[in-house]
């Protein structure tokens, strides 16, 4: 934990692609069993802002701790090892591995972490269950519909209990029922397992689905909670 | 919402006493606003004078006579025709908010600021909405759902118009 007690803190946060400033100074806390929307306008630094709290881009500076240790402490080994135990991402398109089947898919985090395949899939085919696709999970990404699909995506994000998903426009791809189920799905099982959701959208019905919501505007980003009881 | 034609609607399926006729309507429509008595017998006496019910018979009985009403060929084409009439959408071209954006880039005022605090309120009430939807049948479902797409429409344009600050703020002032 960090001193205030949150799972993720970054402070400070700036990162630039060449002449463009992605992040200006972006501050977040993140509690355990919390679901966050990351809000703001395309181009605001929404993904950039999630793509260095999981530690995949390196800020150009400022700090961003995870249960107490700094990212930037970190070896590249000892981060990918982080993202792959601690940590489960579902991402709007193209994260199935097409020769894989759904099971195979769902069972890869599990895989990957040294489980025998018989159990990691055991395990899988319970989240693919959980998440109502249990009856695809020997067809091939290809053969299944972008809902089923999106929600095989959930199914492995969760599969290896992390501690925190990432969630960067995951209803982006489907209509408004599917996006529902899968967001209703996606909160639900989190709650359950105390993860928090780092939920990037621009929808607001799928912020809808937060606890409270962060505004990236112009690379800063604004806390809102503070906001509810100004009413 | 016509409370008039939403009750006699509810008398085609059959005649009805005002009591049931108000538990019926709050079955179906009133989960935020449940009928008073009083706007039940009031809305049927204006029916009956109209000619669009009349008094299918009177229980009397320890209390107060209660009446069943029963609809009339006259209603039940006020209904149709009220059925067939699209509803008019509304334009919002009187926008509070807009002129409070309006105004506080006029007074040198942070307008970002306040779209901020009224995305945050708007975001608030749809978690309600969602948390409700999630708890509730078919119909709350469908009930919130249809104030959670209206919402939303709104943040969709309160987004639009963030995104257009620094060029209203010159149209204003210029």
């Amino acid at each position: 934990m960090t001193p205030d007690g949150s799972l993720i803190s970054a402070a400070g946060l700036r990162k630039a692609y060449g002449p463009t400033t992605a992040l200006d100074g972006a501050d977040l806390s993140i509690h355990a069993g919390e679901v966050v929307a990351v809000m703001g306008p395309s181009g605001s630094g929404k993904s950039t802002l999630l793509h260095c709290l999981a530690g995949i881009v390196r800020p150009d500076a400022g700090t961003v701790h995870y249960d107490g240790r700094d990212l930037a402490a970190m070896s590249d080994a000892e981060r990918s090892a982080l993202r792959r135990r601690d940590f489960g991402f579902v991402f709007q398109f193209g994260q199935l591995v097409p020769e894989l089947t759904c099971l195979e898919n769902a069972a890869l985090p599990l895989r990957l972490t040294g489980h025998k395949r018989k159990d990691a899939e055991a395990r899988a085919l319970r989240w693919l269950e959980r998440l109502e696709v249990a009856d695809v999970r020997h067809h091939r990404p290809g053969q299944v519909s972008g809902g089923q699909g999106q929600r095989v995506a959930v199914a492995r994000a969760l599969v290896g209990e992390p501690r925190v998903v990432f969630a960067d426009e995951p209803t982006g791809a489907l209509d408004s029922l599917n996006g529902e189920r899968v967001m209703q799905l996606l909160t639900d099982s989190a709650r359950e397992t105390r993860a928090a959701v780092v939920l990037v959208t621009h929808e607001a019905r799928v912020a809808a689905y937060s606890d409270r919501e962060v505004v990236v505007r112009d690379g800063i980003a604004r806390d809102m909670a503070g906001m509810y009881d100004a009413a | 919402m016509s409370i008039g034609h939403t009750l006699l609607a509810l008398l085609e399926s059959g005649p009805r006493h005002g009591y049931d006729l108000k538990r019926t309507f709050d079955e179906h429509f009133g989960h935020d606003r449940p009928l008073h008595y009083g706007q039940v017998y009031a809305t049927m006496s204006r029916l009956l004078k109209n000619g669009l019910v009349e008094v299918d018979g009177i229980e009397h009985g320890g209390g107060p006579d209660r009446k069943r009403y029963a609809i009339t060929d006259a209603g039940i084409t006020d209904v149709a025709q009220w059925l067939a009439q699209p509803e008019k959408p509304e334009p919002y071209l009187q926008s509070t908010l807009y002129t409070k954006v309006v105004l506080a880039l006029l007074t040198g005022r942070d307008a970002g600021d306040l779209l901020d605090a009224q995305r945050s309120e708007h975001l608030r009430l749809m978690r309600d909405l969602t948390q409700r939807k999630r708890d509730g049948d078919l119909a709350d479902q469908l009930i919130c759902d249809h104030a959670l797409f209206h919402l939303e429409a709104d943040l969709r344009w309160l987004e639009l118009t963030a995104a257009r600050l620094d060029q209203l703020a010159k149209a204003v002032r210029a």
